[in-house]
């Protein structure tokens, strides 16, 4: 594209953002290099699974990042935008970046849960519950995102996709309470149980509880960048247009001039 | 819809009693599972295709947009059939049925709120 002065300079982030984006990013390192550490070489192995518990401190984190913290949070900044007041597009590049997010962590938990399934239950993939409705739950909002990119004015766009991920949602408690309404291979809740009395302990707990903190920092960290791209993108949509109309502009007038001669 | 698919639902029934010599051991189970089925894919389905409305990609997205969502309704669905054509283990589909109900109620309640506004900005 070449260089057209007249469109506006991209908006601008604040120094606070930035520097908020970077020390989460710092953070996030710091946290998993941390839970790799103590995952792999701190903590010891289990006394039934071995060396594959070490599979804890990372597949029950990407999970609850994707199906709880993404997904959740997609929810309710749709809501959001779809509730009178507090309608701005804000929530919903929020709704849209955590989507996208999601998904990314969704595919993995998919991946880590197969690469301890095959060992432990002896199966790559089950038809479980569980499985089966995370998977649902992956395609659902791979319908999202493929909705987002049908052309259409933002808000039109924005509404119609706040729609589909508010009922999309409706699927993420059927996932949780899968595992307890169907006795399947999955295992039932280990942290977040009826009883809140968590089914570990000592330095495997902390690990796990590091590993869920560096997710979640990850998953935030993806979050602010992704939606920073998503200002930028639409900034960059607004400007191709007005270049665009500029071009069928100046194409136009000489072609009228030839016709009047 | 509501209508189509309950006849749709008889024909299939009585073509599977009749053709493959099945045997309905939990007749109610069957009844329930039609009714609730029904009103779960129609309430989705309606909520969808008003969506969808006016997309010029209609007939390519509302089919990958709708599958996953009846998906808990076919599925569940198909396993009450089965328990209340092998009867004896009927107690198996009470799950299902539970699904079915909690799915349903969700989706019409759902559906009677947001059908308004979607119709606004179709």
């Amino acid at each position: 594209m070449s260089p057209n002065p007249s469109v506006s300079a991209p908006p601008v982030q604040s120094s606070r953002a930035r520097w908020t984006t970077r020390v989460i990013g710092i953070t996030a390192v710091v946290a998993t290099a941390l839970t790799v550490w103590l995952g792999l070489w701190v903590t010891p192995p289990d006394q039934v699974q071995g060396n594959l518990v070490r599979l804890v401190y990372i597949h029950p984190g990407v999970a609850w990042v994707a199906l709880y913290l993404a997904f959740g949070l997609a929810a309710v900044s749709s809501l959001l935008y779809l509730w009178p007041r507090t309608r701005s597009l804000f929530w919903d590049r929020l709704a849209a970046a955590s989507v996208e997010v999601g998904v990314v962590f969704n595919i993995c938990t998919l991946i880590s849960g197969s690469i301890w399934g095959k060992p432990t239950w002896g199966v790559w993939w089950a038809w479980d519950a569980r499985l089966t409705s995370t998977a649902v739950l992956l395609v659902l909002f791979l319908g999202y995102l493929a909705l987002r990119r049908v052309p259409a004015e933002p808000e039109v766009r924005a509404k119609r996709s706040a729609f589909v991920a508010l009922f999309a949602a409706v699927d993420i408690p059927i996932v949780h309470f899968s595992v307890l309404w169907w006795k399947t291979l999955h295992q039932g809740a280990t942290v977040l149980n009826a009883n809140l009395s968590p089914t570990i302990h000592g330095s495997m707990a902390w690990t796990l509880l590091l590993g869920f903190l560096a997710l979640t920092l990850v998953f935030v960290w993806m979050l602010l960048v992704r939606f920073r791209i998503g200002v930028l993108e639409d900034w960059l949509g607004t400007g191709e247009l007005d270049v665009a109309l500029r071009e069928r502009q100046a194409e136009g007038a000489p072609i009228d001039e030839d016709e009047a001669a | 819809m509501a209508a189509q698919l309950i006849v749709l639902e008889a024909v299939l029934g009585v073509g599977v009693v009749l053709l493959y010599g099945a045997k309905i051991e939990v007749p109610w189970l069957i009844v329930v599972s039609c009714v609730l089925g029904t009103v779960g894919l129609a309430a989705t389905g309606t909520l969808y295709g008003a969506l969808s409305a006016g997309l010029r990609v209609r007939e390519t997205l509302l089919p990958f947009l709708f599958l996953p969502i009846a998906a808990p309704v076919l599925l569940a669905g198909t396993r009450m059939w089965q328990a209340g054509l092998s009867g004896g283990t009927a107690s198996y589909g009470n799950p299902w049925l539970r699904l079915l109900v909690v799915f349903d109620a969700v989706y019409v309640a759902l559906g009677i709120v947001v059908f308004g506004p979607i119709q606004e900005s179709a």
